[in-house]
């Protein structure tokens, strides 16, 4: 007889569960794969009724997303040279002409450094902070995590109200400094307790045998302790850049130019005469499809960073 | 003698171990290690903290810097306490959370519960469904009105699909009935995969020998699911009503870009309408008093939450 578990469900139940979650799993991409799908439709397309599945692909879209455009007659365009590159090809075929470069990039490009800025910072003293949390007798210990956790119960927009007087007071306010500092300060309450969990499984006793053989206590942490806890560090880190990534409330209210991220600048994306829904969804799917792909890699470690370590798995 | 030593040393993991060792302190490196991340604390959380109380007792505006500075005592904290503005937010929060936790509990529940069936493919699957948590409110709710748009909106073009309603004879955002639905829909759509994943761990962590002998027993599927699956998935599902339910009373950039707490205020939730009275009405002491009020409120109704949640997790 083959080995029969009385509780491994049967192949009906399976087939019936597989085919529930699948349809939700379905209707729950949808969304996602429309704003991908809108990003390469002409703007007739996107808010054509009924909503069209299937699409001349164009790349209208992006082209409008980097592009500031102005509108021109056909007796305008007719006196113009022809197109030297392939976008202003694009454009003029929608009777445009391209006026510049648009902001995106830039938002794009102060997201990134910000993202990495604040998510260096806070690995880096959040390690520091977890080692000696998780291997020394620290008065306050338990105190110190659970104040850690609490700065997160506060709504971002009370906590901005001082911030943005202290950052108007100290030269902060829209610059990249600021908000990389104000992004550590965030999520280095997540790092500190993530890591902190990652090296309180690492047995002391690693660290212990590299003591009795001569290393200091520094040289046992970043030559046995910080190889080990890696993956756990590499994991964290990517929360810490997602956090950041998607923050919207102490963007939109303490940058304005120099230091804007892309979340509050996106939804203000608008085209000539009305939103160029195409454009916003090229956006979208550029600043989003990294994500997803960092949330493919991080599946395993899912749990542990979005509950701060509550549930391990 | 030197075999036995690494390993006695090991096992008795001596405090004093350290201070035998070359380089410097334990207590030094602990200091080192600590003091960047308190002293970063201190200067982005407590130092503001504590000035929101101060802001709290005058009557500053931030707009207004050079205007005289004067000490109001508590009046800010009666006036907040005492505006129909505020009641009618927190109604709106309330029903807001209300209906996400509900929904999200509901079917983030049953979800985990049929891809424990362990259905082939099943790690695939719950990576896309985990997907719409994971990406930025601001920019997918702003992207969520375009397809509540009543005319062109697929939204309503599936709901016009299925029930046979024309797609541009309602308007989820634009309608005062239908407003607050369409929060609840955006955010259940976004965070059930959360509440889907604590539950999953909830249910793995039940070993299978508790359902073998249960099933030795002769205990219905039925009896077995409300014996032993609720009771054990119990505390995982109040984690996952406490992170929700924190979460969604400071809600503000999914829903500021969705409805922007309209029509009117129909969705104006506190962290929209806290956000009103700062920075637009620039009504600085009075908004630093109502938010002591929200983070005291929020502190202490978590701070319970959590006790009873201990509780149910001993027994």
């Amino acid at each position: 007889m083959s080995s029969y578990s009385i509780t491994e469900p049967s192949a009906r139940q399976k087939w019936f569960a597989g085919t529930l979650v699948i349809l939700y799993a379905l209707i729950t991409i949808t969304p996602l794969l429309w704003i991908i799908a809108t990003g390469f439709k002409s703007s007739a397309d996107s808010i054509s009724y009924p909503p069209k599945v299937f699409f001349q692909p164009k790349l209208e879209g992006y082209v409008n997303l980097f592009t500031t455009r102005t509108r021109a007659t056909t007796e305008q365009l007719a006196t113009l040279p022809p197109p030297k590159t392939w976008y202003e090809q694009v454009a003029r075929d929608n009777a445009m002409v391209i006026s510049g470069p648009s902001r995106y990039g830039e938002r794009f490009l102060n997201s990134v450094i910000i993202g990495f800025g604040s998510t260096f910072l806070s690995i880096v003293l959040g390690t520091l902070a977890a080692y000696a949390f998780s291997r020394f007798k620290v008065p306050l210990k338990d105190d110190l995590l659970f104040f850690i956790l609490s700065t997160r119960m506060m709504p971002p927009i009370a906590v901005a109200i001082p911030i943005f007087l202290m950052f108007r007071a100290l030269g902060l306010s829209d610059t990249h400094l600021g908000m990389i500092l104000l992004y550590t300060a965030v999520n280095i309450s997540l790092a500190v307790w993530l890591i902190h969990g990652f090296m309180d499984e690492i047995p002391r006793e690693y660290e212990e045998a590299a003591l009795i053989d001569g290393y200091t206590r520094f040289q046992a942490f970043y030559k046995v302790v910080l190889p080990q806890a890696a993956t756990g560090i590499a994991s964290t880190a990517i929360f810490c850049l997602i956090f950041a990534w998607n923050e919207y409330a102490f963007a939109v209210l303490l940058t304005s130019g120099t230091a804007q991220t892309a979340p509050p600048f996106i939804p203000t994306i608008i085209g000539v005469g009305g939103k160029d829904w195409p454009a916003v969804a090229a956006g979208a799917t550029l600043f989003l499809l990294p994500v997803m792909v960092f949330t493919i890699l991080l599946r395993k470690h899912l749990l542990r960073g979005i509950t701060f370590g509550a549930v391990r798995k | 003698m030197s075999n036995t030593l690494p390993n006695r040393v090991a096992n008795s993991t001596p405090p004093a171990l350290a201070r035998r060792v070359k380089g410097l302190s334990d207590r030094a490196i602990a200091w080192i290690f600590v003091a960047p991340t308190i002293f970063l604390l201190l200067a982005i959380n407590i130092f503001p903290l504590l000035w929101t109380i101060r802001l709290s007792l005058t009557n500053y505006r931030a707009n207004q810097p050079n205007r005289p500075l004067a000490w109001v005592g508590l009046d800010n904290y009666r006036q907040v306490l005492s505006d129909p503005d505020i009641w009618n937010t927190m109604q709106v929060t309330a029903h807001f959370l209300i209906w996400t936790i509900v929904l999200q509990v509901l079917i983030g529940f049953s979800l985990a519960w049929l891809i424990n069936r362990k259905f082939k493919g099943n790690d695939l699957w719950t990576t896309i469904i985990v997907l719409p948590m994971m990406l930025s409110p601001a920019v997918v709710g702003n992207f969520w009105t375009f397809f509540y748009q009543p005319q062109i909106g697929i939204f309503n073009y599936v709901v016009g699909f299925f029930t046979g309603a024309d797609t541009s004879s309602f308007t989820m955002i634009g309608s005062v009935d239908l407003a607050p639905w369409s929060i609840v829909i955006v955010d259940t759509w976004m965070w059930t995969p959360f509440v889907m994943l604590i539950c999953l761990a909830g249910l793995r962590s039940i070993p299978n020998y508790i359902y073998e002998a249960a099933a030795v027993d002769r205990a219905s599927p039925w009896r077995q699911f409300w014996t032993i699956t609720i009771p054990m998935v119990l505390p995982f599902l109040m984690l996952a009503v406490l992170f929700r339910g924190i979460e969604n009373f400071k809600m503000f950039d999914l829903v500021v870009q969705l409805t922007g707490g309209g029509p009117g205020s129909i969705t104006e939730l506190t962290s929209i309408n806290l956000k009103r009275e700062a920075f637009e009405k620039w009504r600085t002491g009075y908004a630093s008093a109502y938010a002591i009020i929200l983070f005291v409120t929020v502190f202490g109704l978590a701070s319970i939450y959590v006790k009873a949640l201990n509780r149910v997790k001993q027994r």
